[in-house]
């Protein structure tokens, strides 16, 4: 998900897209792969480079992006209270 | 509301080990601390997700430089039983303020035991994210819950 938002902010290389997050570069790859199988991102070779963008048409897939959105922050939302309960007993 | 009034909420159910005001206390007051800090539209990277605590708060994102970025607003505000946000970011992910174009998330907090809470979450009306909510339709009748769940299981291992 996080490589999706970044290419919300504009085409990238899978280079720069591992430069900004904490993954490998064959990690990036496979995730842009599963990607574009999808449809929501779509790749152009410009020099020596595939450069990826979202495919204007997996905006289609906006509701089922904030169902695993919120199925991951909503856990992350549960270990955050339960541990500031340990931290903190009432 | 239109034809598009049909595109499926999202809805998910949690069980949390924490009494009821506590838990509503951590997703509001406390969004920081599980927000996912690439969950973020501004332009600098995401310092702070600030939930003003009141009906008609502001819901947003303060970047590392101080620049704010409104993701959204508190409709409904009923401590610890009930919130209802509005979203104002679309298919463009972008902020839009007109709340007529925005859909909205209602949590609510139900108290199974002292101790335990059941945290219902619905996320609704992405139609009126506008043409963003036809592309979902469209989305919705051409299959691609199962591309996006194929993807979704996948992007796990990634």
């Amino acid at each position: 998900m996080a490589i999706f938002e970044r290419l919300e902010r504009g085409p990238l290389s899978v280079g720069e897209i591992a430069r900004e997050l904490p993954v490998t570069r064959s990690a990036v790859s496979q995730h842009l792969k599963i990607l574009k199988d999808v449809g929501l991102v779509a790749s152009q070779r410009a020099a020596n480079r595939q450069i990826y963008r979202i495919d204007a048409d997996g905006v289609a897939g906006l509701r089922d992006y904030f169902d695993r959105f919120w199925q991951e922050s909503l856990q992350a939302f549960k270990q955050a209270v339960e541990k500031s309960l340990k931290g903190k007993p009432r | 509301m239109n034809a598009l009034a049909t595109v499926p909420s999202v809805r998910h159910t949690i069980m949390v080990d924490a009494p009821r005001e506590h838990a509503f206390e951590v997703f509001t007051r406390g969004l920081d601390t599980w927000w996912f800090r690439d969950h973020s539209i501004g332009k600098e990277p995401l310092k702070e997700a600030v939930m003003e605590p009141r009906a008609g708060g502001r819901v947003f994102e303060r970047g590392i430089h101080g620049a704010e970025c409104d993701w959204g607003r508190v409709l409904v505000w009923e401590p610890p039983v009930r919130l209802v946000v509005s979203w104002g970011i679309g298919g463009d992910w972008q902020f839009d303020p007109d709340l007529t174009h925005a859909s909205e998330y209602e949590v609510r907090f139900v108290e199974e035991t002292p101790t335990r809470t059941r945290v219902e979450f619905e996320h609704r009306h992405f139609e009126r994210h506008g043409e963003a909510g036809r592309a979902i339709h469209d989305g919705v009748e051409t299959g691609w819950p199962k591309l996006l769940a194929a993807y979704a299981n996948a992007a796990k291992v990634a």
